[in-house]
């Protein structure tokens, strides 16, 4: 099975580390993985995405040009690649940041307001870490009870102090009901 | 096996340089290489190697040029615009039998161009890149691990036949994080009677140098060189053959466009359509032999390709123009879609 | 008896330079410095492109042979990776104030423990007498046969002074081989350059003025005179820069 992932955003929602994040775990399971940023000055403030692809087979071209799962994490990204979404894909947007509801019909789309939950529980900088434990839960792409180890290989020793707050990102995203 | 970590490409090349030896990179920064440089000024203080970071890159160059002729395992690396730059040197180091590893991750171009991925650096690579007959040795990795065994074999190869060699990635190739594991041991001390260490009054000078103004041993020194490509060319030459056993298309792709095409050969495949892939791995010496073998079963052959069509001259003159050939291309920085590149190959059955 | 004998750090290679040329006596105070200071054995010599390009079949020493201007970035990759080696450059006024003036400046920047020996003679030797970057206001040459005009092309670049503005370089001298006093001086200079770098104190430079009897249409005497009453009063003679800490 392959799964093609797509984060996209604004540059400092930390889109290319919530990649980084999955792509890690894929590979800690034994699965072929890819990562493939947006490059250049687009990741200074600008839109800035993140093709991520796990699979069971060796992965063949790197960039997701339709994902099975798009992370929209503002109205730009969510208005580019919500057409590009397979049919029958999952589209998970950030609602307090984008106020339109879906266009598509054949995906199933979950709205979670994750730059407020974020700010309203202290974190405000992990809305999205908040989004991605929501993405685990309806995907199952990573099994939730392997996050941590992942988190360890992705925040370096130095950041240690983030763990915990990354953990409980994930896990009020996972737990969102909306 | 060493464990598998997760690495950029362009930081795989840095680590797999200094993992085989490498202890001297002089560079200038360029998107999208700067990961190499960064890495490198990270990691070369603490095992007391040497970064410098040059002026511009014909700077950076020819300080490669002094540490190759000192007899020590040294890289550079840029993009695009930056490769010009350092062309006269790479004339020269080809001139001197100078052995090092120069890395190209390609951006779009002409000029400036821009800083998305590009293959069309591909004449400038496997024609040499600057004045007088010469080639380098030009390896095309397509994934992150290649980036880092391509490293390695490419210093390898440099000092075996004292061959300058490029590594030419794109900025996929060098952007991208897959697993990599480096399992890379540096090689012996390797003799280099020609290099300048200082006589110690000892032995006669060594000179390192291209220059003769007699044409008679010019044109020796041409001939001898040539011996070694040829020699290279019937040793080293590597490619990879996908789904080649029963194939009537031939495509023909390196780097990220190889990658893009083994979607599009397994999309075709599931359509009943016979093709398959000849990846050079080595750009120069290019894998003739393999595709004038694929040009007896195969109809047609299609040359995809990040630029407005390079490689596709090359599969012709291999193929000796037996079969068609034609372009499925982007360029600009654009990369084509395994879509793009299913429509090509249905086309190229339909014909 | 003393007989006056060739330097061991010279090869026994015949120099192709023209007659009066001054190059010939700048090789023999190099080779000098490295014998007398015992280190040709550990010395790395890059020849550059000018007149002096050929200057790896003079010296006894290891050399390599570098593109236009761009001696001091071979130089750096060398001393780089051998720091040990004791390692020079020896550059025209082409080479280092036109086409090299960045990699020139820049190594003179970094403090990289390396010698330039400049030959400064004021026009272009190899190719022919084109006006070089260190041309006198008004000098004829054959690409400014009406005079170099200051009003078009500019002023010549005092190097030493240029230079000497940066912090990193330790020594920095400007002499000139047109007498016995002034080519004993020369001798002294460079030597104190190469003593420099074996103390590991950092960039050293010495420019020495120099003539070109052929392309300045002069007979080798006049070529003397010449330097003296036009290139020095443009280029004085001194030292611009001594970090060395040692006696002059």
């Amino acid at each position: 099975m392959t799964t093609k992932i797509l984060f996209a955003g604004f540059g400092g929602q930390g889109i290319l580390f919530s990649g980084k994040f999955l792509a890690y775990e894929g590979l800690l399971e034994g699965r072929q993985v890819s990562w493939l940023p947006s490059y250049g000055p687009e990741m200074r403030g600008g839109t800035a995405n993140c093709s991520v692809i796990l699979s069971d087979t060796p992965v063949g071209s790197p960039i997701v040009n339709n994902p099975d799962v798009l992370i929209a994490m503002n109205l730009p990204s969510y208005d580019k690649y919500e057409n590009a979404v397979e049919k029958g894909g999952k589209v998970f947007v950030d609602s307090s940041l984008i106020a339109r509801g879906a266009v598509r019909e054949d995906v199933n789309t979950y709205f979670i307001p994750a730059t407020r939950l974020a700010s309203e529980n202290g974190m405000p900088t992990l809305a999205n870490m908040i989004i991605l434990g929501k993405v685990i839960k309806e995907t199952s792409v990573i099994p939730f009870e392997n996050v941590e180890r992942a988190l360890r290989k992705v925040i370096s020793a130095k950041r240690a102090d983030m763990l915990d707050i990354n953990m409980k990102a994930l896990k009020l995203g996972y737990d969102y009901e909306g | 096996m060493s464990e598998k970590v997760l690495m950029k490409g362009n930081e795989a090349i840095a680590e797999a340089a200094i993992l085989c030896g490498c202890r001297h990179y002089y560079g200038y920064p360029i998107t999208p290489q700067t990961e190499v440089a960064a890495y490198m000024a990270k990691r070369m203080p603490k095992i007391g190697g040497v970064f410098l970071q040059a002026e511009s890159e014909i700077a950076a160059i020819n300080m490669v040029i002094g540490t190759a002729a000192a007899g020590c395992r040294v890289m550079t690396s840029s993009s695009s615009p930056g490769i010009s730059l350092k062309s006269e040197g790479l004339s020269y180091m080809a001139g001197c039998d100078l052995p090092a590893l120069v890395v190209n991750v390609q951006r779009g171009g002409p000029g400036l161009g821009g800083i998305q991925p590009s293959q069309s650096d591909y004449f400038q690579a496997t024609r040499g890149g600057g004045h007088g007959d010469y080639h380098m040795i030009v390896l095309a990795p397509a994934s992150v691990q290649e980036m880092a065994d391509m490293t390695v074999k490419g210093f390898e190869l440099a000092d075996k036949y004292r061959i300058p060699c490029m590594l030419l990635a794109d900025g996929t190739m060098g952007q991208m994080m897959e697993p990599v594991s480096l399992d890379i041991t540096a090689p012996e001390k390797i003799e280099k009677p020609w290099a300048v260490t200082g006589t110690g009054c000892k032995r006669a000078h060594n000179v390192v140098n291209s220059l003769s103004l007699n044409p008679e041993e010019l044109e020796n020194w041409n001939m001898e060189r040539f011996e070694r490509y040829k020699k290279l060319a019937e040793e080293e030459t590597l490619y990879e053959e996908y789904c080649m056993d029963d194939a009537e298309i031939c495509v023909v792709a390196f780097g990220i466009a190889a990658r893009v095409s083994k979607n599009a050969i397994d999309a075709a495949r599931a359509k009943g359509v016979k093709v398959g892939m000849v990846r050079p791995i080595t750009l120069y010496p290019f894998p003739k032999a393999p595709l004038l073998k694929a040009a007896e079963h195969c109809k047609s052959f299609i040359s995809v390709e990040l630029s407005m069509g390079q490689m596709i001259e090359d599969v012709e003159l291999a193929i000796r123009c037996k079969r068609p050939v034609t372009l499925c291309n982007r360029t600009g920085g654009l990369i084509p879609t395994p879509e793009q590149v299913l429509d090509s190959i249905l086309k190229a059955n339909e014909m | 008896m003393v007989v006056f004998e060739k330097p061991k750090a010279l090869t026994d290679n015949q120099l192709h330079y023209c007659p009066g040329c001054t190059h010939g006596i700048i090789h023999r105070l190099v080779a000098e410095a490295l014998d007398e200071l015992g280190i040709e054995g550990k010395t790395v010599g890059i020849a550059s492109v000018g007149c002096s390009v050929f200057t790896y079949n003079y010296f006894n020493c290891d050399m390599v042979q570098a593109a236009h201007g761009r001696a001091p970035a071979v130089a750096t990759g060398v001393k780089r990776a051998n720091p040990e080696n004791i390692v020079f450059t020896y550059q025209g006024d082409g080479d280092l104030a036109a086409i090299g003036t960045a990699e020139t400046v820049h190594a003179a920047a970094r403090g990289e423990n390396i010698t330039v020996i400049f030959v400064n003679n004021a026009i272009y030797g190899m190719t022919g007498g084109q006006m070089a970057p260190t041309s006198l206001p008004g000098q004829v040459t054959q690409t400014s046969p009406y005079g170099r005009d200051t009003k078009t092309v500019g002023y010549p670049v005092r190097v030493s002074e240029m230079l000497s503005t940066l912090e990193a370089p330790a020594y920095i001298e400007r002499v000139a081989v047109n007498s016995v006093k002034c080519v004993k001086d020369a001798k002294r200079a460079i030597k104190k350059a190469f003593q420099c770098q074996l103390e590991g104190k950092g960039f050293s430079l010495v420019e020495v003025l120099s003539t070109c009897p052929t392309n300045w249409g002069m007979t080798p005497d006049k070529a003397l005179n010449w330097l003296e009453e036009n290139m020095k009063p443009y280029y004085p003679l001194g030292v611009f820069k001594d970090k060395t800490g040692g006696d002059n």
